[in-house]
């Protein structure tokens, strides 16, 4: 029908019903890219990091997106909601990464619609590993997209983390997992940082300790900045949703932070 | 080479419109009615998993008679329908009108097409920051705007009466959940049993999703 209204899918029986990625195809609206081979400077988003902390997962991000050397945009928002009990971030090209994120979002939503019950965390995280796969071509010109995933296990009632690589391998985390340019960094610092047993505000601040470390050594992370009032993404997934943790809560810790910066 | 027998189209309509009607009239009616803080959408279905209402997108939600396997259908191309229209463009694209006007254009198209016309009636309940919309769709496309109230399936005449009768503006969700599941058990004289019915409402105060199922305890009448 011409007003986009179908009742039967054109289903090719690999892909359930269900899936929202499969109907964009049918409509000609899956997010396609094509480039001549060599290089295009497209802005790029950094350093991202999830932690495990008792009651679920903490996922932060800071807010530079580079062009080459240049500073392309202050204040992205790298961190995003993928449904209310999960949150997803993605580095490498910017553009890229938000079409994707709202690809899965959209999917995640989709789905819980038509089957009136959510993806499992799981689920979710395969699906999200087929999406960087479709992508491979591009990375190989330079369009890398690397998400970092995290959610709330509502059949096991645990918090989980899950890290990708370009080609959509999906590997499980166990306590942290960091992504981007600043990520080693982010990493070496939540390796003597990170304990079991840390609450939800110690979770917020070893985050934020761990991206101003990296922002220290890498040029395309940006720090917390008081003076223009730009600061860390952070987000909280538990058994009681997905939340975001406002600037003004951020703001005093990454003072904080920052100040006790040998 | 034999014939077909001329039939003509006065009575061909007719006895179609009386196929789907009588399909409809099986149906247990559910109404939709507009509350202080939303829309509610109520009525008994017996089944726990296989829901007559549901969630279209952010602001929007379902409710189908008649056949399950048909206003099921409708319910899963409306959302497809929503979520690529979301997708393309905005979600503040996606409306009530849009939707009840892909499903009057499918089912008036299904009417007059195919072997057998589709027994089934829905409603298209958009929740607005000032006005909501109600927007009834019959089994032949017949689509109409619904104002304060509507009602599907078997003995929505009586009920329309039922409903209309005991309905002011504002009325709190209780009240309006009270009034419509009288209203529903004296229009199709039948004792309902609390653990037999379903609702839903769109909730004003929610987020960006509107829509969220009522739990037996919400349901459950106060008196």
């Amino acid at each position: 029908m011409t007003n986009g209204f179908a009742l039967q899918s054109g289903d090719d029986g690999v892909i359930p019903t269900a899936s929202f990625a499969a109907l964009l195809g049918q409509h000609q609206l899956a997010p396609t890219w094509e480039i001549p081979p060599g290089s295009i400077e497209a802005p790029e988003a950094t350093t991202i990091l999830a932690i495990r902390w008792t009651d679920g997962v903490v996922m932060a991000g800071d807010r530079r997106a580079t062009a080459g050397n240049f500073i392309a945009h202050r204040r992205v928002k790298k961190v995003y909601p993928a449904d209310d009990r999960s949150a997803v971030a993605i580095s490498g090209t910017a553009g890229m990464a938000e079409e994707l994120t709202k690809l899965f979002q959209t999917e995640l939503e989709h789905y819980e619609k038509i089957e009136d019950t959510r993806l499992s965390l799981d689920g979710k995280a395969n699906f999200l590993a087929r999406l960087v796969r479709g992508n491979l071509p591009l990375a190989f010109q330079g369009l890398i997209v690397v998400p970092l995933f995290c959610g709330y296990d509502e059949q096991e009632g645990v918090g989980k983390l899950y890290s990708f690589d370009v080609v959509g391998g999906r590997y499980d985390e166990q306590d942290y997992a960091t992504t981007g340019s600043g990520g080693s960094e982010a990493r070496a610092f939540l390796k003597s940082a990170w304990r079991d047993g840390l609450d939800e505000s110690e979770a917020v601040r070893v985050a934020v300790e761990a991206l101003v470390a990296a922002s220290e050594e890498d040029s395309a992370t940006g720090g917390p900045d008081p003076k223009r009032g730009i600061y860390p993404n952070v987000v909280t997934v538990t058994a009681d949703g997905y939340r975001e943790i406002p600037d003004d809560e951020i703001a005093p810790v990454a003072v904080d932070v920052m100040e006790g910066r040998p | 080479m034999t014939m077909p027998f001329y039939v003509p189209p006065e009575q061909l309509i007719k006895d179609r419109a009386e196929f789907a009607r009588k399909g409809i009239q099986r149906g247990r009616p559910i109404g939709v009615v507009e509350y202080d803080g939303g829309i509610l959408l109520i009525g008994e279905n017996p089944n726990r998993s296989l829901h007559k209402t549901g969630e279209i997108y952010d602001h929007l939600a379902f409710a189908g008679v008649g056949r399950y396997n048909e206003f099921e259908m409708l319910r899963v191309a409306g959302i497809r329908y929503a979520d690529v229209k979301g997708y393309a463009y905005a979600r503040a694209d996606v409306t009530g009108k849009g939707l009840a006007n892909a499903y009057s254009q499918t089912l008036g198209q299904i009417f007059t097409h195919e072997v057998k016309p589709y027994e089934v009636e829905v409603v298209v309940a958009e929740l607005g920051d000032d006005d909501n919309h109600l927007f009834h769709v019959r089994y032949d496309g017949t689509l109409r705007d619904k104002q304060d109230f509507a009602v599907i399936g078997g003995d929505e005449d009586r009920l329309v009466e039922e409903i209309g009768a005991g309905y002011r503006p504002d009325m709190s969700l209780s009240d309006t959940i009270g009034l419509t599941m009288t209203a529903i058990q004296n229009a199709t004289e039948n004792e309902i049993p609390p653990e037999h019915w379903e609702a839903g409402v769109l909730d004003r105060s929610l987020g960006r999703r509107k829509f969220r199922r009522l739990t037996p305890n919400e349901i459950t009448p106060s008196d």
